[in-house]
């Protein structure tokens, strides 16, 4: 493994079953009554988020807690931040506080990058602008093992069809899904409007559609992408409603689905637009276990970047 | 030789290679700069008096002229001015500039560019030459006083909005009709503006996997097909600034051959550069227009070879550290480039064989100031003519570029590149203003 991890692209196909084979091994622990591990305990881990983003923060804190890790919270409302402070000394400050790892969420593409050449610790990307959100994909491919193949250790996604839904134009989640569902195997088929699918979506790994209703019965796996509300005035399509109408996963559309096809949603929904209600809440839904699989995710790959003293021997 | 004078002022250039002389790939003569002019040109001058600079192996050429560079006085004086601007330009081989109007404040007044015309003549680096605003505060909105900033000490002819596109179609047609009256160009920044809402990089293979908002071609080359149809329907000069795209030159070369009185400018970062470099989102890459593909590359090279690019333009964008030490997005656009315009010509165009050092000399000094309107500089090198010339040293073994130079600023592109070339002297008007790659 790298020292960071910024792009799925980082990832090689080993490093890819690692996290998820380690996260299987961390899975355990959610079922014990004490939950926490001693593997980085007086490591320091700074949660440095630009964006409201409290889901993803919250993963995050508790993958570092049940680590032991010292977990700082910095974010831009109401720190130095809003006083205009820059990135490059935002991070000097960090590096100066001693931060083992920094975990940021930025509006910017590349910021993840940027910091990385800023500071001597692990810099972990929660998200940054249109670009990548790497631990996204890393526990959605940890959420399709778990479902479709048992969680076997070692296991890839050889061959499962995955179809990504919705605006692939600004979304990192999907960008980081392509890149690792297909490092492990998976063909992945993104199927949207044309106006929110980039130009160059040829030269992705991946095959493209315009029409979902094709793609759904052979799919095993749809995972829908959140309709921003900027998009919405922006002229990528006529109306919300007609959006929904075309891409929007209903009950119909679901009933076109394979019978062990699940459902996958990077939240928060919007629903009613990408997703309705009672596919969301259906049982091929995993939208749950994401959140859940997130924090083990995220714990396995703070793990193995900060290189914990000791392995958590849960099956002993 | 007539003209000569006596004293320091006289410099004896012994066996120097001069662009385009005696056959296209030049032949070894002396030249005598006296009085400010070329006082003699000929083989075998032995003068005594004269300063005399051993130019064995160097190449002549008339002083480069900078169509398109970025002073920031007034305004920016922390990014450059128009002394250490001008020494970077100096050094760079150039003896005349033409100084953007997106100053702050704008130089859309006579008041504005004879400021800037008097600050370069204190600096006496090199000439410079103001380009005037097409629109008041470049507001797109309505024509700034063009006549009285031709009328001005500063004699404006060149005109733009840089930076900014004139994107008006009404607005543009009116300026380029406007200027006919005192023999002006509109130099036209072609960027529809709606087409690039946000964005941030060539629109591309790039651009996708990066997450950052695409550029595309047709932004600057609907624009640019649109001008020239302007410029012809009413029969004034055209300018294009920093041409970046193969279809932009496609469109240019397709207007040339109906006659249209179009011109065009390509920076030496375009004719080297691609939006790969992107990849680490160092800003040092960002620019406006964005760093294209190579597929873009190699035509723009051909379209400057083959005469449908008229000149280089370096488009020199000073900007302070902290303006590029920031995410991608953040950060301003634009690159340095006087100081190593002729050394990225020679590695895009003489090395790879698609210009000599005559047509060197035609793109970078004597189409230049013609599209400027620029007396007393882009005159090939013969007697009698004004003493404005560059000696260039091609051999000088590729060395890597450094950021810090003449320039207040430092985000050149080409840092820790090796590039072949060396500027070893340049003079304006007789004058030494660099001498041994220093400042005189």
């Amino acid at each position: 493994m790298k020292r960071h991890l910024i792009s799925a692209a980082d990832l090689s196909r080993a490093d890819a079953l690692l996290i998820l084979d380690t996260a299987e091994e961390l899975a355990q622990l959610a079922d014990r009554p004490i939950k926490k591990l001693p593997t980085l305990r007086g490591r320091t881990v700074v949660n440095l988020f630009y964006e409201d983003s409290t889901r993803t923060r919250i993963s995050f804190e508790a993958a570092a807690k049940r680590l032991s890790a010292d977990v700082i919270n910095f974010s831009a409302k109401g720190s130095s931040v809003a006083k205009g402070e820059s990135l490059k000394d935002t991070a000097l400050t960090l590096e100066a506080m001693g931060a083992d790892a920094v975990v940021i969420r930025h509006p910017a593409s590349g910021a993840a990058h940027r910091l990385a050449g800023w500071v001597q610790g692990s810099v972990l990307n929660a998200g940054d602008g249109t670009h990548e959100h790497p631990t996204q994909a890393l526990l959605d491919a940890f959420t399709i093992r778990r479902r479709l193949t048992g969680g076997r250790r070692g296991a890839g996604l050889d061959g499962l069809r995955v179809t990504i839904v919705g605006d692939v134009l600004h979304s990192r989640v999907a960008r980081s899904n392509v890149l690792l569902l297909s490092t492990l195997g998976a063909e992945v088929t993104l199927a949207a409007p044309p106006t929110l699918l980039p130009l160059a979506v040829g030269s992705w790994p991946c095959a493209v559609s315009y029409d979902l209703d094709s793609e759904l019965p052979k799919s095993d796996v749809v995972m829908m992408l959140r309709v921003q509300q900027e998009r919405m005035s922006a002229a990528y399509f006529p109306s919300v409603r007609e959006y929904s109408r075309r891409y929007g996963l209903d009950a119909a559309r679901m009933a076109r689905l394979p019978d062990h096809a699940i459902v996958m949603h990077p939240g928060p929904m919007n629903r009613g637009v990408e997703i309705a209600a009672e596919v969301a809440d259906s049982a091929r839904s995993t939208i749950v276990e994401q959140v859940a699989n997130g924090v083990t995710t995220r714990m396995a790959v703070l793990y193995l970047l900060l290189g914990g003293t000791e392995f958590p021997a849960v099956t002993q | 030789m007539g003209g000569q004078g006596t004293g320091p002022d006289r410099w004896l250039i012994r066996g120097v290679t001069v662009a385009g002389y005696g056959g296209r790939e030049g032949r070894t003569a002396d030249i005598l700069l006296s009085g400010g002019s070329i006082a003699a040109f000929e083989t075998g001058l032995n003068h005594s008096g004269a300063h005399v600079l051993d130019a064995d192996g160097l190449i002549a050429l008339p002083g480069l002229v900078d169509l398109h560079t970025h002073l920031r006085e007034p305004g920016r004086e922390d990014a450059e001015t128009v002394e250490t601007g001008t020494a970077a330009a100096a050094l760079g081989g150039y003896t005349a500039v033409h100084a953007m109007a997106n100053t702050d404040p704008v130089a859309d007044t006579a008041g504005v560019v004879e400021q800037v015309w008097r600050l370069g003549r204190a600096a006496g680096h090199c000439d410079v030459q103001p380009v005037g605003a097409v629109t008041a505060g470049l507001a797109g909105v309505r024509l700034a006083e063009l006549g009285t900033m031709a009328d001005s000490a500063a004699r404006v002819r060149v005109f733009s909005d840089d930076g900014r596109c004139v994107a008006d179609p009404l607005l543009m047609r009116r300026a380029l009709e406007y200027v006919k009256a005192f023999d002006g160009v509109i130099a036209q920044h072609a960027q529809d503006p709606r087409l690039t809402e946000g964005a941030q990089l060539n629109e591309g293979e790039m651009s996708a996997s990066l997450g950052l908002a695409g550029w595309p071609a047709v932004a600057e080359e609907a624009i640019i097909a649109r001008d020239c149809l302007l410029a012809a329907q009413v029969g004034s000069a055209l300018h294009i600034c920093h041409v970046s795209t193969a279809g932009s030159a496609e469109i240019i070369r397709w207007a040339k051959s109906k006659g249209w009185p179009v011109t065009a400018e390509v920076t030496p970062h375009h004719l080297l550069l691609t939006d790969e470099l992107a990849s680490g989102y160092d800003p040092v890459f960002k620019v406006n227009p964005p760093l294209r593909t190579s597929a873009d590359v190699v035509e723009l090279r051909r379209a400057l070879a083959d005469g449908t690019i008229d000149c280089v333009a370096t488009d020199h964008a000073p900007h302070p550290v902290e303006a590029k030490e920031t995410e991608w997005s953040e950060a301003a656009f634009g690159m340095t480039g006087l100081e190593t315009a002729l050394r990225v010509v020679q590695e895009a165009m003489v090395d790879t064989g698609l210009l000599d050092w005559a047509g060197i000399a035609d793109r970078m000094s004597i189409r230049p100031a013609r599209i400027g309107r620029l007396a007393g500089h882009g005159i090939p090198l013969e007697a009698g003519v004004p003493a404005n010339l560059t000696l260039y040293d091609p051999a000088s073994p590729p060395a890597a570029v450094v950021s810090a130079g003449a320039s207040k600023s430092r985000n050149t592109p080409f840092a820790g590149l090796d590039l072949p070339g060396r500027v070893v002297a340049t003079f304006l008007r007789g004058t030494p203003t660099v001498l041994d790659g220093k400042l005189a």
